[in-house]
């Protein structure tokens, strides 16, 4: 990735409290290039989430707020538009769970990935045949409804769905989650397709680090509410700290188990 | 023979009266998830402002013009000032938003125009049509028509058309509506002025049968069976409890009434939605709850 230039996306120092009272995020900055993909990484509440949802402004419906920094959009601050302004914008997130409409057919659940669009119906047309044609799954499986297609078929969906916007960028938060190592594979390989045909940037929240890694190009070590490391993938993937703690791997390939649970017995009195 | 076909069509079309009402639910429930219970009090509400209009010497179309106006004021304010800070809460904590928006509906409706009941005409001719040896009322049978034709409208409305569909994604994930950038505050005021505008025809039709006083609201409860019946997220459901509640109730007082001593066309509705729940709980065209495992 080019460091080069101004960034799509930028995310400067912000800190998100819930509720009024719970800090989430600590001071997260991190930013997004034309064309790239980077990969946010970080256990279970490291704060992957809510810097998604801190840029795509879904905070709000939760009760969260970002009470400090700011967050750029080609250079525009977009931290007080509403989602439906950012999604014409071109930034569009696709949650976590994938949140199908499930009552809708998947041609249905596409289709209302246009709403902001003014386009006719022809150019809708057009891009919906451009969606099954990345997804031919999906148009097998067009008019059935959302709620009974497999997870992988849902990922899809959802991620056809942000596509009808015509984005710039796709926040994709956890794709893989509850999916079949194969399925995630086909999702990421699409996800590499789009970037490099459609030119859309992506920034991709995982917790499967080896994945996420091997596609993106520069990624983000959240822990805590704030980045504790970042760089190029290549370099995040050589790094011994993050071979240990998030890829399972030692400094003698990868760990059994066996070793790793080296905490002493607890004598169970009561057992 | 023909006596229990008179019986039958009179319930029918008193059944339709039903689903008009049982509409106006099931139009906020699938968009929003929430259980109106303000619905009987928009129908009254609606009634008392025609009336009123009407009695101070309005012209009828404009007197439906402007209630109709005000029904969609009252919508943007709803959404406005009850659900925009509401979002994504529970369920419940909707449900008890319009329990309150109810009361302040009826205090508004009696305190503006009076609490005085009114007759209601509408200039639809109530006269008895004889088919064969059977008395079948015209003013039901406009009613009918009516009622079929707001049906038509809404469901061509909701599958068919862009907002439609962006009711529909609603009413399935608020929060992923939202990510798309379906923007959810139009939404709701466009489904609660929809819902405006049917308890505005409810109350007419039903303001005219009845008169128009306070008894309106409790039109409302009649649709509750009505919406169990034929599911809370269908409009075709909404029409089909309506015209199974109003058979049946008429039927059953008519034929096992006098056994019991009369009067059962009171419960009767109740006791068929309170057996359908053991065996159907979505209802009849109601969506069924799409469980993964």
């Amino acid at each position: 990735m080019s460091e080069t230039g101004n960034p799509l996306l930028s995310v400067n120092n912000i800190e998100v409290i819930y509720d009024h009272v719970i800090l989430v995020l600590k001071g997260v900055s991190l930013e997004l290039h034309e064309e790239g993909i980077v990969a946010l990484l970080g256990a279970n509440g490291a704060g992957k989430t809510t810097t998604l949802k801190a840029i795509s402004n879904l905070l709000r419906a939760e009760r969260g707020e970002v009470t400090k920094g700011n967050v750029r959009f080609r250079g525009e601050r977009i931290e007080k538009l509403t989602p439906p302004e950012l999604v014409k914008r071109g930034v569009v997130q696709v949650m976590e769970g994938r949140h199908c409409f499930e009552h809708l057919s998947v041609e249905e659940n596409l289709l209302t990935g246009a709403y902001t669009r003014r386009a006719g119906r022809a150019t809708i047309r057009e891009d919906l045949e451009k969606v099954y044609e990345y997804f031919p799954r999906l148009w097998e499986r067009r008019h059935s409804l959302a709620g009974y297609t497999s997870g992988g078929e849902q990922q899809m969906t959802a991620v056809g769905r942000a596509l009808m916007a015509r984005p710039s960028t796709i926040l994709l938060d956890e794709p893989s989650m509850g999916l079949a190592p194969q399925v995630v594979e086909e999702i990421f390989a699409i996800v590499q397709n789009l970037n490099q045909k459609e030119k859309v940037s992506f920034i991709l929240a995982e917790q499967n680090t080896m994945v996420a890694l091997r596609y993106s190009s520069f990624g983000y070590i959240l822990e805590n509410g704030r980045v504790v490391m970042q760089g190029s993938a290549e370099e995040l993937s050589r790094n011994e700290d993050v071979k240990e703690f998030y890829l399972g791997l030692g400094s003698s390939g990868r760990k059994s188990f066996r070793d790793v649970k080296h905490y002493r017995r607890r004598k169970r009195w009561l057992a | 023979m023909s006596f229990f076909f008179e019986v039958l069509i009179g319930g029918l079309l008193a059944g339709v009266m039903y689903s008009l009402v049982a509409l106006g639910f099931v139009l906020i429930f699938k968009a929003s998830g929430v259980l109106n219970f303000a619905q009987g009090s928009m129908v009254l509400f609606a009634a008392l402002t025609f009336v009123s209009l009407t009695e101070r010497g309005i012209n009828f179309w404009l007197a439906l013009l402007a209630t109709l106006a005000i029904m969609v004021v009252l919508a943007i304010l709803t959404e406005r000032i009850v659900l925009r800070p509401l979002v994504n809460q529970p369920a419940i904590t909707l449900f008890m938003a319009t329990i309150g928006l109810s009361f302040l509906l009826e205090g508004l409706a009696q305190g503006l125009w009076g609490s005085q009941p009114h007759g209601l005409n509408l200039g639809i001719p109530d006269d008895v049509l004889v088919i064969g040896d059977m008395f079948i009322s015209t003013f039901d049978l406009y009613a009918a028509g009516i009622a079929a034709v707001l049906v038509g409208a809404l469901a061509v409305f909701f599958n068919k058309t862009r907002v439609g569909r962006a009711l529909r994604a609603v009413a399935d994930d608020h929060q992923a509506a939202l990510a798309v950038g379906i923007p959810l505050k139009h939404i709701w005021a466009i489904v609660w002025a929809v819902a405006g505008f049917v308890a505005l025809v409810a109350g007419l039709l039903w303001g005219a049968r009845q008169g128009v006083q306070f008894a309106l609201t409790l039109v409302a409860l009649k649709a509750l069976p009505v919406l169990i019946l034929g599911g809370f997220t269908s409009v075709p459901g909404a029409i089909v409890g309506g015209l199974i509640i109003g058979a049946s109730e008429k039927l059953a007082e008519v034929y096992i009434g006098p056994y019991v001593g009369g009067g059962i066309e009171n419960w009767f509705p109740y006791m068929l939605a309170l057996m359908f729940l053991l065996i159907r709980p979505e209802g009849l065209f109601g969506e069924v709850h799409i469980d993964r495992v």
